[in-house]
């Protein structure tokens, strides 16, 4: 996407980077193919199945014709993400798995690779295509916390509506998940910053990475809530989730046991993480980011990765596309099986004790490492310390259908809100809110 | 950002897009709801006495999977009444006044033409266009093709025309007639301000093989109807092209546009506004963004700052055969890293070319086998590169010195960007066919003795 600028270097040597693109950009000869397939439907029901709702074959007919900057334009009103989203959507279950072809039973549009094939191409062609529109400067200043996809996308949207967006992340590299969490044969980090550049050229974006916003007394490097309300026009919570869940076994704290999504940042953005001399990795849980993790180690080379799930395999939150993809690289799933014991030798870990699932008795899996993907902690604590906002009983901030909380100037959107849903549903909750600021400030 | 408006025939018209007379615009609604979506114009469905229409009226033509290619009808003009029609024109023209009205009008006589005229002008039409095209139906009654086929009678109708009209008049020339130019020059001559071109050409689109009908069938018979679409784009280009070299006033160009792209040709090769028909009846109004969007950022790319710039800019450069370089000289090149194997380009070039690809792993007898007559001495054993290939040594070579340029290989060739054709001049200077019949060069050996004869050169 365009050319990387200098202002998050990531380091040479990233695990990541051995993991190919599963989907590489089409060539133009296989985008008009693929383009000149769609039907043009009206009404689409691609569309409806889109939590942005792009106008997919307004998109489509455009590639077709050769208008790629134009396609791209048709993206980018309704997903300032859609470059990062064509990648890493689960297409399978959300515009691909409407399209008409279904119903026909015919291989249904390639949808993501075409939306990839228009942002990727328009914004190399055309870096200024969108910030040309900028709105005149509005004077009016938004502070976002968090600068994962909810946070970029409103920030983007805002910026292009002439107002000053200033995002504060407590991590050095921003990004939120879909820096530091997708799996890397989707997108990887790079790509993920690349398209924060841009969404930094729409206008005025300002990231303040390394600055937390904290409830109480902030410290150095930190940001009071207090200050925030103080000193802009609106807050956007952009939080996302925290730490990996545990289980609370016997054994479970010491080395080899990871959290699945601490693992991932590290597969991602730490070169100094090494996965030699691990043969056998047991993965707890049967969520997709289970799926990820699995996914990635046997990829990276684990002889014999396998993911302990306590139902069976019906039952499993994780797309089902997403396991196929797993157990055709490997990965052996074992059902009904909830872990007791993390059994040691010393330090070293060298099985997980399960119960099965039925009564009928335990068994130690033998492993040199355990991998823990059975959800994220919520964060949700800092928002309630901003007046008048509100959680529900999961923990999730509770916000109105513009996405904004319980106090008027204040947003909340994407993973704090929804409870971890995808990247789309973030952009969609940045488009929401900024399109509601904008209108509180006398704007759209 | 380029500006899109055009000046025809001092008519200013937000944009060149204009929908073409036919279904699209039957009626008021329906322009209005093509003026919302973007359209800058609409000629009305054409009007003149109601007549009565058939079904069914449409046929359409499908190449492999794509939908409508083709598509042909045997529908007459307006069969609405003239005063509905016309209140609907009053109506739209007070809602949008900004945006180009054009009154399509066939009628028969003097006095009729004298009526219809004063009738769409006080209802504030922008523009006349004499349908003069429709190659069925109503050329039988004398009227539509029956006229735009004969010089004189076309000259006659528009000086009726001329008499009265205090607006600007366009001539749509029907494609079927051996030389355009003529009613085009006609049309000049009797001080027409525009022509449009092209309406649609006679054809039929299939037969009922079971019943033994042509198509569209109407019941147990059919009538020949008026070809349009995609597939007559190419034929539009080319009378648009012989038009736009002796009628040098704006032209309106029709057949076959479907996209931004399409309309950008028409108007290099001489068009002022485009219309549309089939396209519209395909996918809807809304195909006119990505019409507005294309050419706006083709403009935009190319430094042109208006419409203007563009029209007839290829018109120079569509010249006669005779004048074309004959020592310009293109050879195919095929990228290894691209090809996928198929060999089309191997079967085209050796039973619809010149011969000179081959393939990797024949020994000599099996070239001659194969139909090679030239054998070169040794040819690279290339390994197809693609994942999506077949294995092997696959990928076609072609035989240089006995490439004739023709594209063949390129244009069958599955992969975008695979075949190139790439210059191999034969000789610095330009020499054209003219120049050797100037010179008295023109007989290539292998002809005919009594040509020879003739030119005292036996
Ligand atoms: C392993 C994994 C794989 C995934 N794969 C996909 C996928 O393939 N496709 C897909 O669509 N979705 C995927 N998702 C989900 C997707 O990444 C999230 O839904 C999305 O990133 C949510 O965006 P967000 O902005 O709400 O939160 P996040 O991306 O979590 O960003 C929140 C940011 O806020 C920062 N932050 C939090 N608190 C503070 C504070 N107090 N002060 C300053 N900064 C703070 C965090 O550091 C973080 O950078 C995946 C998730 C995981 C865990
Ligand atoms: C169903 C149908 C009806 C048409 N009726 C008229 C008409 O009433 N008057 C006219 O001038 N042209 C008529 N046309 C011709 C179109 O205006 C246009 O010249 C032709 O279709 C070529 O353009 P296209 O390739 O974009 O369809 C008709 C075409 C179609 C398909
Ligand atoms: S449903 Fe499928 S065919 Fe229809 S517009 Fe959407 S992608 Fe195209
Ligand atoms: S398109 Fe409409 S008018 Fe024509 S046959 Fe179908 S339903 Fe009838
Ligand atoms: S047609 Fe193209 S892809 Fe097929 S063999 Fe020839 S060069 Fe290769």
């Amino acid at each position: 996407m365009g050319e990387t600028k200098a202002g998050y270097p990531l380091p040479a040597g990233r695990l990541e980077e051995a993991l190919k693109d599963k989907k590489p950009l089409y060539t133009r000869g296989e985008a008009l193919t693929e383009a000149n397939r769609c039907i043009y439907c009206v009404d689409a029901p691609c569309v409806k199945a889109c939590p942005t709702g792009i106008d997919i074959p307004t998109f489509i007919h455009k590639i077709a014709t050769d208008n790629v900057r134009g396609a791209a334009r048709t993206i980018f009103e309704d997903n300032l993400l859609g470059y990062s989203c064509a990648r890493v959507c689960p297409v399978e279950v959300l515009c691909v798995g409407d399209c008409v072809y279904n119903g026909w039973g015919r291989e249904p549009i390639q949808i993501g690779r075409l939306q990839r094939y228009a942002t990727e191409t328009a914004l190399a062609r055309d870096p200024a295509l969108l910030s040309r529109t900028r709105k005149p400067k509005s004077g009016r200043r938004v502070a976002l916390v968090g600068a994962g996809p909810a946070s970029l996308a409103a920030a983007g949207h805002l910026a292009l509506d002439g107002h000053h967006a200033v995002i504060f992340e407590r991590k050095s590299i921003p990004g939120g998940l879909n820096a530091l969490g997708i799996a890397p044969y989707k997108l990887q980090a790079d790509d993920a910053l690349d398209e924060i550049a841009f969404i930094e050229a729409l206008g005025d974006v300002e990231i303040r990475t390394g600055t937390s916003v904290v409830a109480g007394e902030p410290k150095a490097g930190e940001v009071g809530v207090g200050s925030l309300l103080a000193d802009y026009d609106a807050v956007f919570l952009g939080l996302g989730l925290g730490a990996d869940n545990f289980l609370g076994v016997p054994g479970e704290d010491g080395p080899g046991v990871y959290g699945a999504t601490a693992l991932i940042e590290r597969i991602k953005v730490d070169p100094s993480l090494s996965l030699a001399g691990l043969s056998r990795v047991a993965i707890v849980g049967g969520g997709n980011t289970a799926i990820d993790v699995a996914r990635e180690l046997a990829l990276l080379g684990v002889p014999d990765v396998f993911m302990v799930y306590r139902k069976g395999a019906a039952a499993m939150p994780g797309y089902a596309h997403e396991m196929d993809g797993a157990r055709r690289e490997g990965v052996r799933l074992v059902e009904h099986r909830q872990p007791t014991e993390v059994v040691r030798d010393g330090e070293r870990v060298v099985g997980l004790r399960v119960a099965r699932t039925n009564g009928e008795g335990d068994e130690v899996l033998t492993c040199d490492a355990v991998v823990l993907a059975i959800g994220q902690a919520r964060l949700t604590a800092l928002a309630a310390a901003f007046e008048g906002v509100k959680l529900d009983e999961r923990g999730r901030v509770l916000v109105d259908d513009d996405c904004r909380t319980g106090n008027p100037k204040v947003f909340a959107g994407g993973d704090c809100v929804n409870g971890g849903k995808e990247v789309v549903n973030a952009a969609q909750h940045g488009k929401l809110a900024a399109r509601a600021m904008g209108r509180m400030f006398g704007r759209g | 950002m380029a500006n899109l408006e055009i000046d025809f025939c001092g008519v200013k018209s937000p944009n060149p897009f204009w929908l073409a007379s036919a279904p699209p615009t039957n009626t008021g609604d329906q322009v209005k709801r093509a003026f919302d979506a973007g359209w800058g114009g609409a000629v009305w469905k054409t009007l003149g006495n109601p007549i009565v229409n058939v079904s069914s009226r449409f046929g359409g033509v499908d190449y492999g999977s794509t939908k409508l290619m083709g598509l042909n009808n045997i529908e007459l003009i307006t069969d609405r009444p003239l005063s509905v029609n016309l209140a609907e024109m009053l109506d739209v023209k007070k809602q949008y006044p900004k945006h180009t009205l054009i009154a399509s009008l066939m009628v028969d006589t003097r006095d009729e033409w004298h009526e219809i005229i004063q009738k769409v002008e006080d209802v504030g039409s922008d523009l006349i266009e004499l349908n003069f095209g429709c190659p069925h139906g109503m050329c039988e009654r004398g009227m539509g093709s029956a006229v735009g086929a004969e010089p004189e009678v076309l000259k006659t109708i528009v000086g009726w025309v001329m008499e009265k009209a205090t607006i600007p008049v366009i001539v749509k020339l029907t494609p079927n007639i051996g030389d355009i130019t003529e009613p085009a020059e006609a049309a000049l001559e009797a001080g027409a301000h525009a022509v449009s071109l092209i309406n649609t050409i006679k054809s039929i689109v299939g037969v009922d093989l079971d019943r033994m009908v042509p198509l569209p069938s109407v019941g147990n018979a059919s009538s020949n109807g008026g070809y349009c679409g995609p597939a007559v784009k190419p034929i539009a280009l080319h009378l648009l092209g012989q038009v736009a070299k002796v009628f040098p006033r704006p032209i309106s160009g029709i057949g076959g546009i479907s996209n931004w792209r399409d309309a950008a040709e028409f108007i290099a090769l001489g068009s002022t506004s485009v219309q549309v028909c089939t396209a519209v009846m395909h996918y809807g109004y809304r195909i006119v963004e990505d019409m507005i969007e294309g050419l706006s950022d083709f403009l935009d790319d190319r430094g042109m700052s208006s419409v203007h710039e563009l029209i007839g800019k290829a018109t120079p450069q569509y010249q006669e055969w005779g004048e074309l370089d004959l020592n310009h000289h293109v050879v195919a090149s095929i990228d290894p890293d691209k090809c996928i194997g198929c060999q089309l380009c191997f079967v085209a070039c050796m039973d619809g070319s010149h011969q000179c690809i081959h393939i990797p792993g024949m020994d000599d007898e099996a070239k001659r086998r194969a139909g090679h007559t030239v054998l070169p001495t040794s040819i690279p054993d290339r390994v197809v590169k693609t994942s999506a290939g077949a294995p092997g040594a696959r990928v076609p070579w072609v035989h240089e010195d006995e490439c004739v340029g023709c594209n063949l290989c390129q244009l069958v060739c599955p992969v975008e960007g695979c075949i190139t054709m790439v210059e191999q001049r034969k000789g610095p200077e330009v020499e054209t066919w003219n120049d050797r019949v100037a010179r008295g060069d023109d007989l290539p050996p292998g002809g005919l003795d009594a040509t020879l004869r003739a030119r005292g050169k036996l």
